[in-house]
C-alpha cells in the first residue's frame, strides 16, 4: 500500500523558500547593508524583468515545453516601444500596445507551431529567437534609442514606503505574480495547464482541448513578455536591442530554481518568483562583499543542480 | 583572311576576356569584427564599406556571434580567404587563439592586419591599425586626478568582465593616469587599491551597470568617482546615480567616443571620455588591401590611429577638447 | 443476470464496417448490451475487438452500419460525443494525471465552480463540493481511499484503476466500457477491481468489459461476447459453459453451433 502522504513533507516546495531565507541571512551576516529596506526595494528592481518573464516561462514549462525566445521577443518589444514612441512619434498608450501586441504576436507563432505543425518547443523557440534578435537589430540599426517620453519610463519611477523606494514596475511584477498564481490554482483553466504538462493523452481522452489550452499559455507568455519590455525601458530609460541576451537561460534557471519541473505538471508559479529573487539576493550581496562575478555564475550553477535534485528526492521519497 | 564575323568574334572575346581581368582586379578584402551588434563595431564595417566602394574594392563582412567567439572568427576569415579576400583586417575576439589561423592564412600569401587591438604575440599580424586602450584610460584617470582638485577620491570601477583584455588595459591605464598602482598595458588582471571602494562588472551593457553601480551604491554611497569601460555602462552608471539622487556629486569618465557618448558628455552626464576612431582603422585598413593588390606592397608595423579626451569642461593641465569637436569626430548616429 | 424474455437493451449495433486499407477489421459485426449486465467482450488479437470498442465509444467512426442507444441512432464523430451521450470509458493507460490529486482527476474536464460571481466571472472552482462529491462516489463504490487529496501516483496500481473506474461510473449515464482493467495488477487488487466492477454494475451501469483474462471474465461477467475475424462468433453465458470451450470459440477451434443451446446467451 502506499504511504500515508500526510507526513510527507514537500522538501521540493519549500526547498527554494529555504534557500532564499538561507542566502538572505547568510549577506545580512557579511555586509551590514544588506537588510536595509533600500537595498531590498532595489534588488526588487533588478529582478522585475526578469521576473515577468519567468511567469511566463512557467507557464509554458508546466505545459512540458520551453521557450529559448522569450529574452529577445522582449528586447523586440522594448526597441518596437522606443522606437514607435520616438521616431514614428506615436502616443505612448499606443506605443506600448504595439509593443505588447508584437510580442503577443511572436507568442501566438510560437504557439500555432507548437500545436498546428506539431514541432518540438525547443526547436520552435530556437528559431523564432534568432528571428526576433535579427528582426531587433535590423530595426533599430544596432542603435540604442534614447530620449523616451516620461510616460514609457512611468512604472520605473518609485514611491515612498517607509523610508525605502519601491519601483512601480516592481509592484507592478507582484502583482501579475498573485494574478498567475490565482488562475494556476483556483481555475479550471489553470488545473488544465497542469493537467496537459502531467500527462496530454489523458487531458484529450477527457475531452479537454489540448490544443487550445496550449495555444494560449504561449499566446499569454507572449503578452507577459510584452509587460516586461515596458518593465525593462522603464528600468533603464533606453530602448537597447542588445538587452534580453541573458534573460533567455536566466528566466529558465528562475524557474528551475522555484521547484517547477522541467518535464511539465508540477510547479508553483510563486517558486519561480523566488528563483529570480534568489539570483538577485546573490548578485547584490555577492557585489557588496566584493566578489567576483565569476562566483555569482558558479552559485547559480550549483542551486540549480540542488534545486533538481531536492524536488526529484522529494518526490521519491512519497512513493 | 580573317572574316568580318570571325574578327567581330575575336573583338568579343578579348573585349570579355579584358573585362573579365578587369573584375578579377578588383581587390577583395574582408573584415572580420568581433560582434555583430556593438555599435562600435557596426561603424568600423560602414566605415570599411565607404572606403572601399570609394577605392573600387569589394568588401566581405563577417564576425563571431559574441565576444570571445574565436571559432566563428576562424570561420569568417576562412570563407572569405576561400570568397577570394586577399586581404583580412580583424578585431581579435582572442588576441593568442587566433594566430594559428593568421598565420595559415598569411602561409597563403593573405596579408592579415589587426585592428583595434592586437594578436598576442603583436607580429603574428602584417600590421596592427590600433588605439591604444591603456593610454585611453591613461588620459581619464588624468583628467580626473585632476578635476577631483585634491578631493580624496572614492572611486567605483564598472569593469567589462574577468580577465578580458581591453578591459584591463583601459581599467589599468586609468589607474596609472590616476597615479594609483597599476598594473602596466600587458597584464589582464585589473588593479585594485583601497581608494577604490567597489568593482563589478557589467559586461558594457547598460542595463546590467546599472544593477552594477546600484549594488555598488549600497555598498559604498561615499562614492564620488566612476570609472566606467564604455559609454553603454556610463549611460547604466549614471541612471543608478540618479534615481539614488547622487548624480550632482558623482564624477562619470569613460572611453568610447561614440556620437551618443558624446552628447551624453555635452550634458554632463559624462565628465569626460577618450575618444577612439573605428572608422580611421577601417579605412586605413581597406586602403592598405588595396594598395596590397595593387602593388604587393604589404602593411607593416603599428600605427596609432589616435585617441583623443573629450571633456565637457577642461581642466589646468590636462590637454582635451571639446565636445563640439568630440560630435565632428564621433562615430554613430550624429 | 437477465432471465427475463424481452430483457432491454441499452445499446447495439448492427452489421459495422471498418477498413484499415486492405484490412478489414470489422466485417459485419453485430453487438448487444443489456440493462444490468457485465458483457465481456473477448477475442483474439486481430478479432476486432478494440475496433469494435473504439467504434462504441467514439474513437473511430464505422465505414458501414448503425449503433443505437436505447434503440435510438447515434453518431459518435468523436469520443467527445460519445461521452455527451453519457458512454464512459476507462481507458487501459488510465488517462489520468499522476501528479495531480484524486478529486482533480474525478473532475477533470468537468470541473465545478463556485456558485454567482466568484465562479461565473472569477471561474474560480469549488473545490471543497469536488471534494465532498468525490469522496461521496468512492464511498458509494466502497472504494477504500481515505484521502481524496492524494495525489494519483502516491496509489498502488489497483488503487489508481479503482480511481479511473469510479470517475466513469460517477460520470457515466449510459454505459461503462473498460479496456482491460485487471492487466498488470495482483491477484489481490485485481479481486479489488472486479468487486468495483460489480458494484457499478448493482448500481444500474451495464458494463462493457474487455479483458484477455479468462478467469476475471468468469468472475464477473453476465455474458460473454466473443469477437473473431470481425465478426460476432457467439454471446455465451458463462455459467452453462466452460473456459476451455470458450477459448476455443475464440480461436475458431469450436463452432457456435456445436454448443448446446443453453452454453448461448
Amino acid at each position: 500500500m502506499a504511504k500515508s502522504p500526510r507526513h510527507h513533507i514537500p522538501w521540493g516546495a519549500l526547498g527554494p523558500w529555504l534557500a532564499l531565507l538561507g542566502a538572505c541571512i547568510f549577506f545580512a551576516t557579511q555586509s551590514d547593508r544588506f537588510l536595509t529596506g533600500g537595498n531590498l526595494s532595489l534588488i526588487m528592481q533588478q529582478v522585475m524583468v526578469v521576473g515577468v518573464i519567468a511567469i511566463g516561462q512557467t507557464l509554458i514549462i508546466l505545459t512540458a515545453g520551453i521557450d529559448l525566445s522569450c529574452g529577445m521577443v522582449m528586447a523586440l518589444g522594448s526597441i518596437i516601444m522606443s522606437k514607435f514612441a520616438t521616431e514614428l512619434g506615436l502616443p505612448v498608450p499606443v506605443a506600448i500596445l504595439c509593443g505588447v501586441g508584437v510580442t503577443t504576436l511572436f507568442g501566438l507563432v510560437n504557439g500555432l507551431l507548437v500545436t498546428r505543425i506539431k514541432l518540438p518547443p525547443f526547436i520552435v523557440t530556437l528559431g523564432t529567437l534568432n528571428i526576433a534578435f535579427a528582426i531587433t537589430q535590423l530595426y533599430s540599426s544596432s542603435q540604442t534609442i534614447t530620449d523616451l517620453p516620461a510616460g514609457l519610463t512611468g512604472l520605473g519611477s518609485t514611491f515612498a514606503v517607509g523610508g525605502a523606494e519601491v519601483a512601480w514596475g516592481a509592484v507592478l511584477m507582484l502583482v501579475l505574480y498573485a494574478l498567475a498564481w490565482f488562475v494556476l490554482r483556483e481555475t479550471a483553466a489553470g488545473r488544465h495547464i497542469y493537467a496537459v504538462g502531467n500527462n496530454a493523452e489523458a487531458t484529450r481522452l477527457v475531452g479537454i482541448p489540448t490544443q487550445r489550452v496550449l495555444l494560449g499559455v504561449y499566446v499569454a507568455a507572449g503578452a507577459l513578455y510584452g509587460i516586461a519590455s515596458l518593465l525593462s525601458v522603464a528600468r533603464t530609460g533606453v530602448g537597447d536591442p542588445n538587452a534580453g541576451q541573458t534573460e533567455n537561460l536566466d528566466a529558465i534557471t528562475a524557474v528551475v530554481l522555484g521547484g517547477t519541473s522541467l518535464f511539465g505538471g508540477r510547479g508553483v508559479v510563486l517558486g519561480s518568483l523566488i528563483g529570480v529573487l534568489i539570483v538577485g539576493v546573490f548578485r547584490n550581496g555577492l557585489t557588496l562583499m566584493g566578489v567576483s562575478s565569476i562566483y555569482q555564475v558558479l552559485v547559480t550553477g550549483v542551486l540549480v543542480i540542488l534545486a533538481v535534485a531536492a524536488d526529484q528526492l522529494s518526490r521519491r521519497g512519497a512513493r | 583572311m580573317f572574316s568580318s564575323r570571325s574578327i567581330l568574334a575575336m573583338a568579343a572575346m578579348s573585349l570579355a576576356a579584358s573585362s573579365a581581368a578587369f573584375a578579377a582586379d578588383q581587390p577583395v578584402i574582408g573584415l572580420v569584427t568581433k560582434t555583430e551588434t556593438n555599435p562600435f563595431f557596426v561603424k568600423m564595417k560602414e566605415g570599411a564599406q565607404e572606403e572601399a566602394k570609394k577605392l573600387g574594392a569589394k568588401l566581405l563582412s563577417g564576425s563571431g556571434k559574441a565576444d570571445g567567439d574565436n571559432a566563428g572568427q576562424i570561420t569568417a576569415m576562412e570563407n572569405m580567404i576561400a570568397a577570394g579576400a586577399k586581404t583580412i583586417l580583424i578585431t581579435p575576439s582572442d588576441a593568442k587563439a587566433i594566430v594559428p589561423a593568421i598565420k595559415k592564412a598569411r602561409d597563403k600569401g593573405v596579408m592579415v592586419i589587426a585592428l583595434d587591438s592586437p594578436a598576442d604575440p603583436p607580429d603574428a599580424t602584417d600590421a596592427l591599425f590600433a588605439t591604444n586602450n591603456y593610454t585611453a584610460g591613461v588620459l581619464i584617470g588624468e583628467y580626473a586626478k585632476a578635476a577631483m582638485a585634491g578631493k580624496t577620491p572614492k572611486i567605483v570601477a564598472l569593469d567589462l568582465l574577468p580577465g578580458h583584455p581591453v578591459g584591463a588595459q583601459r581599467h589599468n591605464g586609468f589607474m596609472k593616469g590616476f597615479g594609483l598602482p597599476a598594473n602596466d598595458a600587458k597584464s589582464n588582471e585589473l588593479s585594485k587599491a583601497p581608494e577604490i571602494v567597489c568593482m563589478a562588472d557589467s559586461f558594457g551593457d547598460q542595463a546590467k551597470a546599472q544593477t552594477a553601480m546600484e549594488n555598488c551604491l549600497q555598498k559604498a554611497p561615499e562614492v564620488n568617482l566612476v570609472y566606467t569601460i564604455n559609454e553603454p555602462a556610463a549611460a547604466g552608471a549614471y541612471n543608478a546615480l540618479k534615481r539614488a539622487g547622487k548624480e550632482k556629486g558623482v564624477m562619470i569618465v569613460s572611453v568610447d567616443g561614440g556620437c551618443q557618448g558624446i552628447k551624453d558628455t555635452n550634458a554632463g552626464i559624462i565628465a569626460a571620455t577618450s575618444q577612439q576612431y573605428p572608422l580611421k582603422m577601417a579605412a586605413m585598413g581597406v586602403a592598405a588591401g588595396v594598395e596590397f593588390a595593387k602593388t604587393g606592397k604589404k602593411a607593416s608595423g603599428y600605427v596609432d590611429t589616435g585617441v583623443t579626451l573629450i571633456a565637457g569642461k577642461s581642466v589646468a593641465g590636462v590637454d582635451s577638447k571639446d565636445t563640439k569637436t568630440g560630435a565632428e569626430l564621433c562615430w554613430g548616429k550624429k | 443476470m437477465n432471465t427475463v424474455a424481452n430483457p432491454k437493451i441499452v445499446m447495439q449495433a448492427k452489421g459495422l464496417v471498418k477498413r484499415y486499407g486492405h484490412v478489414t477489421a470489422l466485417d459485419g459485426v453485430d453487438f448487444e448490451l443489456r440493462e444490468g449486465e457485465i458483457l465481456a467482450v473477448i477475442g483474439d488479437n486481430g478479432a476486432g475487438k478494440s475496433s469494435l470498442i473504439k467504434a462504441l465509444s467514439g474513437a473511430t467512426i464505422p465505414d458501414e452500419g448503425e449503433i443505437l442507444l436505447d434503440g435510438a441512432p447515434v453518431h459518435f464523430r468523436n469520443p467527445l460525443d460519445a461521452r455527451r451521450a453519457g458512454i464512459e470509458t476507462v481507458y487501459q493507460d488510465l488517462a489520468v494525471a499522476p501528479a495531480m490529486t484524486i478529486y482533480e482527476n474525478l473532475f477533470l474536464g468537468r470541473e465545478l465552480r463556485r456558485p454567482g460571481f466568484l465562479g461565473n466571472v472569477l471561474r474560480m472552482l469549488d473545490k471543497k463540493k469536488m471534494l465532498h462529491e468525490s469522496a461521496a462516489r468512492m464511498a458509494d463504490l466502497k472504494v477504500g481511499i481515505q484521502s481524496m487529496t492524494q495525489a494519483v501516483e502516491t496509489l498502488s496500481g489497483g488503487q489508481r484503476q479503482c480511481v479511473a473506474v469510479a470517475r466513469s461510473a460517477a460520470f457515466a449515464r449510459h454505459v461503462v466500457i473498460m479496456d482491460e482493467p485487471t492487466a498488470a495488477l495482483g491477484v489481490k487488487e485485481g479481486n479489488m477491481v472486479l468487486e468495483l466492477i460489480r458494484r457499478v454494475r448493482d448500481r444500474g451501469l451495464p458494463v462493457v468489459l474487455i479483458s484477455h483474462n479468462m478467469p476475471h471474465v468468469f468472475e464477473v461477467a453476465d455474458r460473454i461476447h466473443v469477437a473473431r475475424l470481425g465478426k460476432r462468433a457467439a454471446v455465451l453465458n458463462p455459467k452453462n459453459i466452460s473456459m476451455s470451450d470458450t477459448v476455443a470459440v475464440m480461436t475458431g477451434a469450436m463452432t457456435a453451433d456445436q454448443l448446446p443451446a443453453e452454453a448461448h446467451a
